[in-house]
């Protein structure tokens, strides 16, 4: 399909990914019994089992792969499943680090708890999401709040919040997209549990990334949200604030760490306990400048 | 050696015999398989809220009637768009071009119908969309009958090759009649030819629309995704949502056994239930003609 960017992973990519870190599995027993000098240093190789997040499965996968291409005594199994899944395995102590796109619940620590699991946190990137328009819309800053309007179907003309007058065209992901459910609660209910707002019925679900690129790039009435790596230099990206009156700030690196622009989110990786040995040492190598260039590279935002 | 023979001949007449079973096996298959995952939907969803008109799946808004509603628009703009051009297309290749034009426009048809939707589709973001939105003045080119445009493209080839075969089977006597009797060449194609080859045309309109809302990857690019309710002429130029991009779009991610899981096999199912309508309504229509067409003739 179109869409070679999403980092949502299908349950197609899911299983993929399963049967390549297999494979990788399989062949790196077969090359050892088959080579006896290698066997020796397999006999020594290290398993990571890592699990969760759908957003972060292909970081987490573009890591495994440069970390076990320096160092071949260790393997590193990825697998998605989404973020409740991840934890949940660590709960029950099946993998070693779990992936998680939000925070860990009181709840779930409280359960890990009970089985002698003690999750610690490690921010390893960011990730912030851009919304975007089409240069020629002289529209360049908004607040949550219009932005929650817009979308919910409040405001439905670009004058009424300092435009032209034309029609807005809402473009959002599929309902499947993590980054779709993400927009959801982040700006269009603004935070809040209790507010059961919800998509306008004629905002536009396209399949994937590219599909709400090319129709910004092309429409002076649409209105798109994407990740900040995802967009390109020739669209116009909306700088946002918090609340009326506030600074507008638009997404980049330096804002999305200094947490001045809103809509942005951390990325978290849970261990058991502090990381000892290999898991500490790969921890370490996750948040080295070789590692976070990865994470630049693949449109997410460094965590240092 | 003729034992052998007839040994042959029982094998061979078996193999065909099984194919021919296979197919209504594995419709008989497909059904039942569509049921058993589609069914259970009427216990977990109530009929009111299945009928209502907010599809929301992770918020538990299961309304299909938008997604019917946007099938069926951009099925009937398709079929408005094929039938007439693809009967005329096949007119004009079996009885008016002349021979040479004939090879080269049936080959190239024949190319169109083969040509991948998601080809297609690509257009329809890039080039088709784009334009339509300037020259209609829309807030968004991508709409139902962006969709339709596409598909009538996809649909025209099918309702060609079919129509133009069974053009192509009406007895040449029947012609030189028409013409004998002093008919036009119009009257004869309009009133004789046409008329003859009547069950053969309907055929290629149904297989056309069966293609059409069958469609899938073509629409979700193109016609924008939107659940509306899509009940106003104005509908056809606004974004829709249609089943078979809700069930593509959404089968990937959905957990096996859900509630979701199941509404998206319901709508399967009524997907299915539509085509088999068109096709029973067609073949009713095929079987009065053949009737009164014997009734005549004895």
């Amino acid at each position: 399909m179109l869409d070679t960017f999403d980092y949502n992973s299908t349950l197609m990519k899911r299983n993929f990914i399963l049967a390549i870190s297999f494979l990788v599995l399989l062949s790196s027993t077969s090359c050892g019994s088959s080579s006896s000098a290698e066997a020796a240093s397999d006999s020594q190789a290290t398993y990571i089992e890592n699990k969760g997040s759908d957003t972060i499965v292909n970081l987490a996968l573009a890591w495994a792969e440069k970390y076990q291409g320096e160092n071949p005594d260790v393997r590193i199994s990825v697998t998605g499943g989404g973020s409740g899944t991840g934890i949940a395995s660590l709960i029950n102590g099946t993998v070693d680090i779990a992936n998680a796109s939000r925070k860990i619940k009181e709840e779930e620590v409280d359960e890990a708890k009970s089985n002698g699991i003690e999750p610690v946190e490690h921010i390893i990137a960011r990730d912030a999401i851009a919304v975007i328009v089409n240069p020629e819309n002289p529209v360049n800053e908004l607040t949550l709040q219009q932005i929650s309007d817009i979308y919910s179907g409040k405001i439905n003309n670009w004058s009424e919040v300092g435009g032209d007058d034309r029609p807005i065209v809402r473009l959002s992901r599929e309902t499947n997209s993590g980054t779709h459910v993400y927009f959801l609660e982040t700006v269009l209910r603004l935070g809040s549990k209790e507010d059961k707002t919800l998509f306008s019925t004629d905002t536009l679900l396209l399949p994937s990334s590219e599909g709400i690129i090319a129709e910004v790039r092309q429409n002076p009435n649409a209105i798109g949200y994407d990740g900040l790596g995802y967009v390109p230099d020739d669209l116009k990206m909306i700088a946002i604030a918090k609340e009326a009156g506030g600074g507008y700030v638009l997404p980049s690196i330096p804002t999305v760490n200094d947490k001045s622009y809103a809509i942005a989110r951390d990325l978290y990786m849970y261990t058991n306990g502090e990381p000892t040995g290999i898991i500490k040492e790969y921890l370490d190598w996750i948040l080295s400048p070789e590692a976070q260039q990865i994470v630049a590279e693949l449109g997410f935002v460094p965590a240092k | 050696m003729e034992k052998s023979l007839t040994w042959r001949e029982f094998i061979i007449t078996r193999l065909v015999q099984t194919s021919g079973y296979s197919a209504i096996v594995f419709v008989a298959l497909i059904f039942f398989f569509l049921l058993r995952e589609g069914l259970p939907t009427l216990g977990e969803v109530e009929s009111s809220s299945l009928l209502n008109i907010r599809w929301y799946p992770i918020e538990d808004h299961f309304g299909i009637l938008p997604l019917i509603t946007g099938s069926l628009i951009v099925t009937l703009g398709a079929a408005l768009i094929a039938v007439p051009f693809g009967i005329g297309t096949a007119i004009y290749i079996s009885e008016i071009a002349p021979r040479w034009m004939r090879e080269i426009l049936k080959p190239l048809v024949e190319l169109l119908g083969g040509l991948p939707s998601v080809v297609l589709g690509f257009l329809g973001i890039l080039v088709l969309s784009p334009f339509l939105r300037v020259f209609l003045d829309l807030p968004t080119g991508l709409t139902a009958f962006t969709g339709s445009l596409l598909l009538g493209g996809i649909a025209v080839p099918t309702v060609v090759s079919v129509a133009e075969d069974a053009l192509d089977a009406v007895p040449r006597a029947y012609r030189e009649g028409a013409w004998a009797l002093g008919a036009t060449r119009w009257q004869t194609i309009w009133r004789v030819t046409l008329p003859a080859a009547r069950s053969g045309v309907l055929t290629a309109i149904m297989l056309g629309v069966g293609r059409a809302i069958g469609e899938t990857m073509t629409v979700m690019m193109v016609t924008g995704n939107a659940p509306v309710l899509a009940v106003k002429l104005g509908s056809l130029f606004s974004p829709v949502r249609t089943m078979t991009a809700t069930i593509a779009a959404e089968m990937g991610e959905v957990a096996g056994g859900s509630t979701h899981y199941h509404v998206l096999f319901f709508i399967g199912m009524v997907l299915f239930l539509i085509s088999l309508g068109v096709n029973i309504a067609a073949s009713s229509v095929v079987f009065r003609a053949k009737k009164r067409a014997e009734r005549i003739l004895s």
